[in-house]
C-alpha cells in the first residue's frame, strides 16, 4: 500500500520518533489521568500543556467497525482501492481510537469486534520511516 | 459597527430563550439553482445568485432596501472552503465586479453591498455588518439573536453554496501534515463522509439493521425533491429512484454510496429577520423564532463515536426545546440535515419526532413518511432531494408554516417547525412557529 508519509510538527515529533523506534507512546495528562491521541498541544479535558507527558502503551485493541474505501481523493491511495479503513479502540483506554487498514484482512472482511495487535509498517519511499498499524490477532 | 459576542446557546441550563417569540422571519428568497457555474454566464455567478436571493427576501417581506440595517454573510468561500484552494485560482478574471475571486467562488459583505447598489437595491442604512458568521446552521441563530439583542432592526442574512467546474479536494503529494498526519496515511479523505460511515456502522451494530434500511428514507428524499420545482433533480434528472437503485448504488466509502451523498450545486438563499412587532405589519405571515441552539464538540480521539453523537444531539435538542418552552410533541414540521443519509437518524431520534426514540429510525422509515402521510419526514427533500443547497430545509419550514409549500405541503398540522445543519458534533438548529407563544 502506498501510504502517505506523516510530516511531524514540533508537538508531534516525539510521537513519530517513538514510532520509528517501534514504540507507541501517547500523551498522558497527569492532572486528568487520561491518555490522549492524536497528539495535541494541550490536554483535551483540562486544557493544560505542562501536565502532558509521554506514556508507552501495550498495543492491544479491538475493531470497532470497518469501512471500505472504493473511491478516494487521496491520490497516492488510488491504486489501493478497495481497501479497509478500520476504527480500532485501545484496550487500556477504549476512548482512544486509531485508524487502520487491517493489513492481511481482505476488503469487506474486517471482523467487527475482533482483537487486534499493534505492529509497525515501514512506509514506501520514506527512507526508513514507520507508521503504527494493527492486524487481526491470528492472521 | 456593533459587534456580537457570546451569542451562542450551546450549553444546558439556559432555559427559555430571552427573545422567544420576539423575533421573526419576515421574508425569504432564493436564487435559481445550477449544477455548476459555466464560467461564462455573468447573471448566474455565485454573487449574482446571492443578490437575487437578497432582493427577493426584501421584496417578500414588503420592505425596501433602505429599511435593512443589518447584514450577515457567511465567510466560507462558496460555502465550501476548498473551492478557492483547489479549483481555478489561476483562471483569468473578468471585468469588474468579477475582477477577483470575490463574487465567483465566494462573496464578501463588501462585494454584496456594492453589487446590491449596482443592481438598484442599495443597502444605504447598514449599521450592523457581520461577515464572520459561521455556516448556515449557527448563522440562523446568530441572526435571530442579533435582532433580539437590538444590534439591528432588520437583519438580512444570506448563505450560498457554490460549485465551479472540476473535481475538488484532491489530496496530492506523498506527505501528510497538520491534522492530516493522523488520518491521510490510512487513506482517510477530508470529508464528513468517512466519519459518519463509522458512526452509522456502530449504529447498526448497536440497534440492528444495515444500510438497506435507509432505502425508504433516501427514496422519499428524492421524491420530495422532485416536488420542488427548482430542485436539481426536477430540472435535470426528473425521475424517481427506486429502492433497488439505492441498494445498487456505486460505493464510495462503503457503506456510504453515491446516493447517500448530496450533489454539489450553485445556489443561494436569504432570510430577513426582524422584530415580531415589525413582522406583524409585514407583507407575509410572520414566522416567529422561538429558540436556537448550537453544538461544537471536537473529537476526543481520532474519530467521534456513536455515543458522542447521541450525547451531543441529546444536549442540542434539550437546549432547543427548553429555549422554546416545548416538548417533542409540539414539533410539527421537521427538516433535519441529510448531507449524508447515514446520520439523519441521529437527529430524528434525538428530537423524538413523532415518538421515534433511539434505535427506532429504521422502523420509522418503513412507515408512511410521504408529505401526504401522517409522518411527513423531511418535507423539504433536503440536500439529497434538491442538491447541496444547505438551505432547502429552511425555506421549506417557512413555506410549510405559511401554507405555501405547494405539492410538498404537509397534510398534518404545520404550526411549528425545526431544522438545522450540519453534522451531529457541529451544528446549529432553530425552532420556528406561526404564533409567538
Amino acid at each position: 500500500m502506498s501510504k502517505t508519509i506523516p510530516q511531524p510538527d514540533e508537538v508531534s515529533k516525539p510521537f513519530w520518533d517513538a514510532v520509528d523506534q517501534k514504540k507507541l507512546t501517547l500523551q498522558y495528562c497527569s492532572a486528568c489521568d487520561r491518555l490522549q491521541y492524536p497528539v495535541r498541544p494541550t490536554c483535551y479535558d483540562c486544557g493544560k500543556s505542562d501536565t502532558l507527558t509521554w506514556r508507552e502503551v501495550a498495543g492491544k485493541g479491538h475493531v470497532l467497525e470497518t469501512m471500505v474505501v472504493h473511491d478516494t481523493r487521496v491520490v497516492r491511495r488510488k491504486v489501493d482501492v478497495p481497501f479497509n479503513v478500520a476504527l480500532i479502540s485501545l484496550d487500556e483506554a477504549p476512548y482512544i481510537n486509531f485508524l487502520s487498514n487491517l493489513p492481511g484482512t481482505p476488503a469487506h472482511q474486517g471482523p467487527q469486534g475482533a482483537a487486534v495487535e499493534l505492529f509497525f509498517e515501514e512506509l514506501e519511499g520514506s527512507g526508513g520511516r514507520f507508521i503504527h498499524e494493527w492486524r487481526v490477532v491470528g492472521q | 459597527m456593533t459587534t456580537q459576542a457570546g451569542w451562542q446557546r450551546d450549553r444546558d441550563g439556559l432555559g427559555v430563550w430571552e427573545h422567544r417569540g420576539k423575533v421573526a422571519i419576515a421574508g425569504y428568497g432564493y436564487s435559481p439553482l445550477d449544477r455548476r457555474w459555466d464560467g461564462v454566464s455573468m447573471d448566474r455567478t455565485l454573487g449574482a445568485f446571492q443578490v437575487i436571493a437578497m432582493q427577493k427576501a426584501i421584496a417578500d417581506a414588503g420592505m425596501t432596501p433602505d429599511e435593512i440595517d443589518g447584514l450577515m454573510v457567511c465567510p466560507e468561500p462558496a460555502g465550501d472552503t476548498w473551492a478557492q484552494a483547489d479549483r481555478g485560482l489561476n483562471r483569468p478574471f473578468f471585468a469588474a465586479p468579477y475582477d477577483t475571486e470575490d463574487g465567483l467562488s465566494y462573496t464578501s459583505a463588501k462585494w454584496l453591498i456594492d453589487e446590491m447598489a449596482r443592481q438598484g437595491t442599495p443597502l444605504t442604512n447598514l449599521k450592523y455588518i457581520d461577515d464572520k458568521a459561521p455556516y448556515i446552521g449557527p448563522e440562523m441563530g446568530k441572526a435571530a439573536q442579533a435582532v433580539g439583542d437590538g444590534l439591528a432592526k432588520n437583519v438580512l442574512m444570506t448563505y450560498n453554496m457554490g460549485n465551479v467546474e472540476g473535481r475538488y479536494h484532491l489530496e496530492e503529494g506523498i506527505y501528510s501534515a497538520g491534522g492530516r498526519q493522523w488520518s491521510a496515511p490510512w487513506g482517510w479523505m477530508t470529508s464528513a463522509m468517512m466519519q459518519h460511515a463509522f458512526v452509522f456502522l456502530q449504529y447498526c451494530t448497536k440497534y440492528g439493521g444495515s444500510r438497506d434500511d435507509l432505502a425508504p428514507f433516501v427514496v422519499n428524499q428524492r421524491r420530495n425533491g422532485l416536488l420542488t420545482p427548482w430542485s436539481f433533480y426536477t430540472q435535470h434528472e426528473p425521475y424517481q429512484i427506486a429502492a433497488e437503485d439505492y441498494l445498487d448504488a456505486r460505493p464510495v466509502a462503503w457503506p456510504v454510496t453515491i446516493l447517500d451523498s448530496d450533489r454539489p450545486v450553485q445556489h443561494a438563499a436569504a432570510f430577513l429577520f426582524t422584530s415580531a412587532e415589525r413582522a406583524r405589519d409585514a407583507k407575509q405571515k410572520p414566522v416567529y423564532v422561538m429558540s436556537h441552539a448550537q453544538i461544537n464538540k471536537p473529537n476526543r480521539s481520532t474519530m467521534a463515536t456513536l455515543q458522542d453523537h447521541e450525547d451531543v444531539t441529546d444536549l442540542l435538542v434539550k437546549i432547543l426545546y427548553d429555549g422554546a418552552g416545548v416538548t417533542a410533541n409540539d414539533l410539527d414540521v421537521f427538516n433535519p440535515y441529510d448531507g449524508f443519509s447515514v446520520f439523519t437518524q441521529t437527529y430524528l431520534e434525538a428530537f423524538k419526532w413523532h415518538g421515534v426514540g433511539r434505535g427506532e429510525a429504521f422502523d420509522f422509515y418503513k412507515g408512511d413518511i410521504r408529505v401526504e402521510g401522517p409522518h411527513p419526514f423531511n418535507s423539504s427533500g433536503g440536500n439529497l432531494g434538491n442538491g447541496r443547497t444547505r438551505t432547502a430545509m429552511y425555506t421549506d419550514c417557512i413555506e410549510q408554516l405559511r401554507g405555501i409549500a405547494g405539492a410538498r405541503q404537509v397534510q398534518v398540522k404545520a404550526e411549528t417547525a425545526a431544522c438545522g445543519m450540519v453534522t451531529p458534533t457541529g451544528n446549529g438548529h432553530i425552532f420556528l412557529s406561526t404564533v409567538p407563544s
